[in-house]
């Protein structure tokens, strides 16, 4: 219980997917103008992270760890080197699939988040995590914690980034500065506050 | 006809400084700023990007009359992919300990804005080899700023470049101390910053001494 914990403070704040290892950052300046689409975005690639990493687990570790194979007597077989190819796909159906399912079951939900999910399939925070996953040798339980955690560490950063682009429309940037060059300093300030949580022990 | 004015020069030079793919056009930043806090993975990282691009463009390109229009992201993503398990398996194979340093950031190369974007752009609406000069340029052009944000961050972070001592001792006994704030997550960000306000700005003195 207590490892769950720091894995979901910890990718929550000090290994923030955005502000520490620079995933999704894309969209994060693209969509980060408008506190409304930020919230958007920032609910569909949790949604998505939720779903994906688990699923993108049990595919790694049934059909591509060495010796995953085991249960259709193959043992001694090795396909880790598809997982690329393999989560870039899984992901794309799963984004698909959900799409149509939200579209039948839930229009509010699909106005809100519609738009966002054909996005999400290539963003590098979606395959970034479930390849993180994969490389710290999370057990299935880690795996859905850390999805849904760094999700909503994304989320903080997009949210609170579209609230600061607000205001900075007042402020008088330097003329080169403008635009990606500023929100880079932001951002940059932005890890900075983030890292302080850093050395919080459970 | 000088070699400026071709049009395959052009293709290839153009991305490199003018509209740069990071800088200019903001594209593929997630792993330009994740692999610079040493000079060595930057440069390792700037080469597998640039093969997987050159060749990508390359290949869709050679496919391009055949690709039906609705599934075109698929087959695009299925050649990167290839492409960069490709690379990342030769990673593995003879710079080992790069690889490791690099962990999740080769296979990132898939879902990078810069090459899916080149694909559909350019690649889908040129011919093979014009196509393949546009990856290699728009490959320097990423690299260029890999580059030179991994020189700022291992010299003022580290005092070094490819792990070789530059900032000698005697400044260090002066008082000098390595800023260890570029080897964190935000030094790379505000480097990034400082680089494209720099950029703007000597782009922008260029045009207005040109004769409009």
């Amino acid at each position: 219980m207590e490892n769950l914990i720091s894995i979901f403070l910890n990718s929550l704040f000090v290994g923030n997917i955005l502000l520490a290892y620079f995933l999704g950052m894309c969209s994060f300046l693209a969509i980060s103008k408008n506190l409304d689409t930020a919230t958007g975005l920032g609910f569909a690639v949790t949604f998505v992270l939720a779903i994906t990493t688990p699923a993108n687990w049990l595919v790694y570790h049934y059909l591509l760890a060495p010796g995953a194979l085991s249960w259709a007597g193959l043992p001694t077989i090795d396909l880790s080197f598809l997982k690329f190819i393999t989560f870039i796909a899984v992901i794309a159906a799963i984004v698909q699939a959900l799409e149509m399912i939200i579209d039948r079951y839930s229009p509010p939900l699909y106005t809100a988040l519609g738009v966002f999910l054909p996005l999400i399939a290539v963003n590098c925070a979606i395959l970034g995590v479930s390849l993180f996953m994969v490389e710290r040798e999370y057990s299935f339980v880690e795996s859905v914690i850390f999805g849904a955690s760094s999700g909503i560490g994304w989320t903080l950063a997009i949210v609170t980034m579209a609230g600061i682009r607000q205001k900075l429309r007042y402020a008088r940037v330097p003329k080169g500065l403008e635009g990606f060059g500023i929100s880079m300093i932001i951002a940059g300030l932005m890890a900075m506050s983030f890292m302080l949580f850093s050395g919080i022990t459970l | 006809m000088k070699i400026t004015r071709t049009k395959a020069f052009r293709v290839f030079f153009t991305p490199i400084w003018e509209s740069n793919p990071v800088s200019g056009q903001i594209l593929g930043i997630c792993s330009a700023l994740a692999v610079t806090v040493q000079l060595k993975t930057a440069i390792v990282m700037s080469l597998a990007l640039t093969f997987v691009l050159a060749f990508s463009n390359f290949s869709i390109s050679l496919m391009r009359n055949y690709i039906p229009r609705n599934i075109r992201i698929i087959i695009e993503l299925t050649v990167i992919a290839t492409l960069v398990i490709f690379a990342d398996q030769v990673l593995r194979a003879f710079l080992y300990n790069i690889s490791k340093q690099l962990s999740i950031f080769v296979g990132l190369i898939i879902t990078n804005c810069i090459i899916l974007g080149r694909a559909e752009t350019y690649a889908l609406g040129n011919p093979p080899f014009l196509s393949l000069l546009d990856g290699l340029g728009n490959g320097l052009g990423y690299s260029q700023i890999l580059i030179t944000v991994a020189i700022l961050r291992e010299l003022f972070g580290a005092g070094k470049l490819l792990g070789y001592q530059v900032i000698p001792a005697s400044l260090y006994a002066a008082g000098y101390e390595n800023m260890g704030f570029m080897v964190l997550a935000p030094g790379a960000f505000i480097a990034i910053g400082l680089i494209v306000w720099l950029q703007k700005t000597v782009a922008k003195e260029e045009n207005d001494g040109k004769p409009h």
